[in-house]
């Protein structure tokens, strides 16, 4: 089946099966960023905005995303690059698989003009797995990223 | 240590960026589209004999373009291992073999034209087994009626102890002093048993590969591996292709931790390219990645240890048993290192001895793993130290600080114990243990903290600590190698086999190269492993590329350096001593200066042009170790046995650090690896030896909000074997939080957890035990 | 899970029609937990063109259409304020939030999910399904209803009370299924005790909670004997732990909840 929906910004038509996910449709057209990490909606790994909300590409079916906007990492370049700063400033940025996701998920963090305390960022941030810093660090350069923008 | 403008310093990664961004860099980024699917169709049983495969009907099915079972591949027996050759791993493995092993072992492979007709032709597959009775209990794998390895066409390449009539992968002994006497000797004697489980990497990025033949008929391979060279061997050898007709590139890795050390889809994707002349790929589901790669050893581990009155320890007895799961990975390296990096802690004993043996089961295969063996020798040491203090009566850092490895000390094992083979006597020239042990105690409030604290009803907060070794890599047999290249403008190209896995060595050997050259981390282009256009490298293990690697590039650059003063000197025609040369500009008093982009431009345009190039390499004649000392702050429930990290402080003496933020992240990293063991991870298997834990719902890994507060310090330390100072920093992290929370948790409620995971439910099980007791 | 053909209804008729014409067809609610199955489905009922993303209040209850998300309960006031958040709070425990952005209440709820953190403080409060065919039935029936469910749930409605609650999720990790979960809440002088994660579907602890509502007063001895009652619930065992262990938990977190809402203020 065919559906259309805005990629970053940009009208695109995909075809796709009924029970093909979106991290494996875009995945197929070439968009790599999106990657997948575990399969069972457990790590974040394939965070995609779906109407700018966060959500596990692996587990959305990509017919129900005719119509929809979606973002990915490509689409908020500013995000990623400051972000990437602060990271790098901490030793925050080790393997970087699930970077893509993190940067995805900060932007809608701040879209949606949340508090950048420590609290908030954990809850926020908890389903986007890093097996490489120990997670501290992140916190640190996501708080720094998101009070620069206040 | 001399002033450095680049090294020690705050630097960003070279690729943070562009990862983040979302650029194209990992193996399956960077799959050619109409590469062919390969799945694997996977073992069923714990241990079964293949009766008869028949793959017609898969065959028919549309899209479908090679099915490769045992039949397809002579028997020539390898180990997947991916360590220096001739490897102290068995050769117990075959491509695909008539027996299958383990749950999730190979029985045959499908290449179709994607997903969907790749799986179903797995399905289609029919295959008849004979059931065998599997070994799914390690303490009764020796001399049982089972045999998981019945063959005879498997070996070892030096003597390792191998004994697979008896269920023996390899075994291992050995014995300073005498341990009977010391121990009979002693005043106080300590002895207790410990177990610890598997534990899965769960790297973020799951094992992929793809392959291909180039234009020139090459097979090329990307894979996601820790060990490109040793993945080209191992491929050479097992599927008898010319080295030279292999290229494999080691693209960005998504995390490693000694998973992607050993090779996994590699054999089956240059299989199937060979043999279909067709692109391939072969990406590890999660499920597979859990249920058909490895974990670390589960062992058990009995220690006995005797000491004076004093507090002086003169005897340590360490006997061990190792589960090497269905193949022999690392079987007999990772124990010794259970031994080599932790009983040098306690250099002044009398005796010591060191004994087990590692055996087979019809698990899935362990294999290397950050700690790799240190970090399980650790737990069961490092308890019973703080069980001797509380015989003593004495403060367990007390009884450390009395009977620890110091600066300019060493132990015998160093020379009896290398990895597989016999050891290299060295002394530790660089040692703040006791600087690590007094900072440590001070950051997490040690004297004011320490034991326990009530803090409210059925709350209790309390301390624990362990002090922990590692290496820098394996002493003559690691070898790392960088070429350095200068460019028209004046920048450099430094290409290293070393592998950055993303812990980040591509920026930390760019700081070496860059703080010799005198330049901008940014004017030093920095690539790595690609077994065709950069040098030689082991790959990223043993806690190595810093020390190795890094030296490897250090005297690259030293020869750069000197090959661009003699040009500049021929240039300006003056004597080289005479050019001052911070590494941008060449002055020579009373003539105009000379610019190194100015050089490179005549050096390749104008006059008596010549590529500039050199290379340098590096093997460690010793293996300096980092220290550690870790302290953790924990809360926990006395109703219920949950307990929370409130804070994990730890010092760690890594020589110096050359890029800092990225060495934290070594630690801390480590540390939380470290903390998942200790505290909740698990792979668990079924009765019949089917994995229980094989996804991420099941199998739990820490979040950002299991542990509250790292507190992460280094030691003003420096080696002078190291480049600029440095040690390694990437495993040691990983070693002490086991024996620390276990130590918590005693000094908490007064009982010891003595196997791994330490979970809320064994602490109230032995509270509530304890509580019997005492009634 | 393999779907055959996705269809996305019109009509809650066209779903139910669907849904009753053939056994291997499924409402697809958030799709997240349906994903892990190694079903075939023929047909996959979608019902996201029927407007079921909402959350209305009335003076006596809220209304909230089966294919509202997690994460939109989670950040609705009118939930918030609710018990004292208890439904928030439990929801918050779910996963992360990209997940709860994604999985609906309906579908939470219809997969009778023995892990499940929504149901125990559904339990705990008073909470009915509004399905097409069946019309209204209360939480507690439905989930002791056996079979394959036939009908189309199309909202959920919780009665709104003055109230407070407590949750609490035992947990390995914050990502981690439920070992065991438990609400407790107080309302207009009656306790009401849900324990799921047992690890078999959520329930209330009528045992316990009798204790507690026959009580001439609420002190901390007839908290403890309601604590062990909850102990006589159906535990077993499973890799997270063990029966016993559950139990324990059970009487614990019994005891503190009912202590939590006693003293709390309405």
């Amino acid at each position: 089946m065919k559906i259309s929906l805005t990629l970053n910004n940009r009208p695109k038509t995909f075809d796709v099966a009924p029970d093909e996910y979106l991290v494996d449709t875009l995945r197929r057209y070439g968009y790599t960023s999106v990657r997948r990490g575990c399969d069972t909606t457990s790590c974040g790994v394939c965070t995609l905005l779906v109407d700018d909300k966060p959500v596990p590409s692996c587990a959305f079916l990509s017919a129900r995303a005719d119509g929809a906007r979606l973002t990915t990492v490509e689409g908020i370049p500013e995000t990623a690059s400051k972000l990437a700063e602060h990271f790098g400033e901490r030793g925050a940025d080790q393997c970087g698989f699930c970077n893509p996701g993190i940067a995805l998920a900060v932007h809608s963090m701040e879209q949606s003009g949340m508090p950048a305390d420590d609290a908030t960022i954990d809850h926020y941030l908890v389903g986007n797995l890093c097996r490489c810093t120990g997670y501290q660090s992140q916190r640190e350069a996501i708080k720094a990223y998101l009070g620069d923008k206040k | 240590m001399k002033k450095t403008k680049t090294v020690n310093q705050q630097v960003p990664s070279v690729d943070g960026k562009g990862i983040m961004m979302g650029r194209p860099a990992f193996t399956d980024d960077l799959t050619p589209r109409n590469a062919l699917v390969i799945k694997v169709l996977r073992s069923p049983h714990a241990f079964a004999k293949i009766t008869s495969i028949d793959t017609s009907e898969a065959e028919r099915i549309e899209g479908v373009e090679l099915i490769l079972t045992h039949k397809d591949f002579k028997r020539n027996a390898y180990t997947r291992a991916g360590q220096g050759y001739p490897e102290p791993s068995p050769h117990d493995k075959f491509v695909l073999d008539e027996y299958v092993r383990y749950v999730g072992d190979e029985v045959a492979a499908v290449a179709a034209v994607d997903e969907a007709t790749a799986e179903a032709a797995v399905k289609a597959i029919d295959v008849e087994y004979e059931k065998l009775d599997p070994v799914l209990d390690f303490e009764t794998a020796k001399d049982n009626d089972t045999l998981v390895h019945p063959e005879d066409d498997i070996y070892e390449m030096f003597p390792i102890g191998f004994d697979p009539k008896r269920n023996v992968a390899a075994s291992y002994h050995m014995e300073v002093g005498d341990v009977e006497k010391t121990l009979s000797e002693s005043e106080i004697t300590v002895e207790n048993t410990y177990y610890t489980q598997a534990q899965a990497h769960v790297m973020l990025e799951p094992h992929t590969v793809n392959a291909q033949l180039d234009y020139q008929n090459r097979l090329v391979l990307i894979s996601a591996t820790q060990t490109p060279w040793h993945v080209r061997r191992i491929l050479s050898q097992t599927l008898e292709i010319p080295l030279s007709r292999i290229r494999v590139i080691k693209p960005r890795v998504g995390g490693g931790f000694g998973g992607k050390q050993a090779i996994h889809g590699e054999m089956l994707a240059a299989a199937v390219t060979m043999r279909t002349g067709q692109p391939s790929r072969l990406t590890y589901t999660r499920e597979e990645v859990f249920e058909s790669s490895y974990t670390r050893h589960p062992m058990r581990m009995t220690i006995r240890m005797g000491a004076k009155r004093d507090g002086t320890i003169t005897s340590i007895d360490f006997h061990g048993l190792s589960d090497t799961g269905a193949y022999g990975e690392h079987a007999l390296t990772v124990y010794m290192v259970t031994g080599s990096k932790v009983l040098p802690l306690y250099n002044k004993v009398d005796a010591v001895r060191f004994q087990g043996d590692i055996v087979y089961t019809n698990h899935v295969s362990s294999g290397a793993y950050r700690g790799y063996g240190a970090v399980q020798g650790n737990y069961a040491v490092e308890s019973t130290i703080d069980m001797l203090a509380e015989k003593l009566g004495m403060d367990p850092f007390a009884l450390r600080e009395k009977n620890m490895m110091l600066e300019n000390e060493t132990s015998p094992i160093f020379e009896i114990m290398g990895e597989g083979t016999e050891g290299t006597a060295m002394v530790m020239e660089s040692n703040k243990l006791d600087y690590c042990v007094a900072r440590g105690k001070e950051l997490i409030g040690y004297d004011e903290k320490y034991p326990r604290r009530e803090t409210g009803e059925s709350k209790v907060r309390s301390i624990g600590g362990a002090i922990a070794m590692q290496g820098s890599g394996i002493p003559y047999i690691d070898m790392g190698a960088a070429t350095i290249k200068l460019n028209d403008d004046g920048f450099y190209n430094l290409t290293v086999g070393a592998t950055d896995i993303g812990q980040g060595s591509d920026t930390i050997l760019a700081q070496i190269a860059a703080e010799q050259l005198g330049v901008a981390v940014d004017k030093v282009i920095v690539y790595s492993s690609d077994t065709d256009l950069t040098p030689f490298d082991v790959g990223a293990y043993a806690s190595s590329t810093t020390y190795v690697s890094g030296n490897a590039v250090l005297k690259a650059a030293r020869s750069m350096r000197r090959m661009v003063i003699d040009e500049a000197a021929r240039t300006l025609d003056v004597n080289a001593e005479d050019i001052t040369f911070e590494g941008e500009v060449f002055k020579v008093e009373g003539s105009a200066p000379l610019t190194l982009s100015d050089l490179s431009n005549r050096l390749y345009y104008n006059e008596d042009q010549k590529q500039l190039t050199t290379t340098g390499s590096y093997y460690g004649t010793k293996s300096p170790p980092p220290f550690m000392a870790g302290f953790v702050e924990i809360e926990l429930d006395t109703e219920t046995g949950e307990y929370e990290i409130l804070e994990y402080a730890s010092v760690v003496d890594c020589g110096t650090t050359i890029n800092p933020a990225l060495a934290r992240g070594q630690v801390e990293g480590g540390l939380m690896q470290g903390i998942g063991m200790a505290a909740f991870e698990d792979v668990e298997y079924s009765k019949k030896g089917k994995m229980i834990t094989g996804d991420l719902l099941n199998y739990k890994i820490p979040t950002n909000l299991s542990v509250k507060k790292f507190t992460t310090e280094f030691a003003d330390s420096y080696e002078e074997s190291g480049p600029y100072g440095a040690k390694s920093v990437a495993e040691i992290g990983t070693d002490t939080p086991p024996a620390a929370i276990a130590n918590a948790v005693y000094n908490a409620v007064g009982v010891r957890i003595d196997s791994l995971p330490i979970t809320p439910e064994k602490i109230q099980k032995a509270m509530n035990d304890k509580k019997e007791n005492d009634v | 899970m393999k779907i055959n053909q996705l269809k996305q209804v019109e009509t809650l008729d066209e779903a139910y029609r669907l849904l009753n014409e053939d056994r291997r067809n499924v409402v697809i609610a958030g799709g997240a937990w349906l994903k892990m199955s190694s079903r075939t489905v023929e047909t996959g009922i979608d019902l996201s063109n029927l407007s079921l993303d909402y959350i209305e209040e009335t003076p006596e209850a809220l209304r909230i259409g089966s294919m509202t998300t997690l994460r939109q309960l989670e950040t609705h006031a009118g939930v918030r304020a609710l018990y004292k958040g208890m439904l928030s709070t439990s929801i918050s425990q779910i996963m992360g939030v990209g997940l709860r952005n994604l999985v609906t209440i309906g579908g939470s709820i219809i997969g009778k999910y023995g892990f499940s953190d929504v149901l125990p403080a559904l339990l705990a409060m008073e909470t009915s399904l509004v399905f097409h065919s069946q019309g209204e039935i209360p939480l507690e029936d439905f989930l002791e209803s056996k079979g394959r469910i036939n009908d189309v749930l199309v909202s959920i409605n919780i009665r709104k009370k003055k109230g407070v609650g407590y949750f609490k999720k035992v947990k390995q990790t914050a990502l981690a299924f439920a070992t065991l979960n438990i609400a407790v809440s107080r309302s207009e002088g009656l306790y009401k005790i849900a324990i799921g994660s047992r690890p078999s579907v959520a329930t209330l602890a009528r045992e316990a909670m009798e204790e507690v509502n026959l009580a001439e007063s609420v002190d901390d001895e007839t908290i403890a004997r309601a604590a062990e009652h909850a102990t006589s619930l159906k535990f077993s065992s499973n890799p997270s732990a063990s029966e016993d262990y559950r139990a324990i938990l059970a009487r614990v977190y019994t005891g503190r909840g009912l202590k939590e809402v006693r003293d709390c203020e309405d």
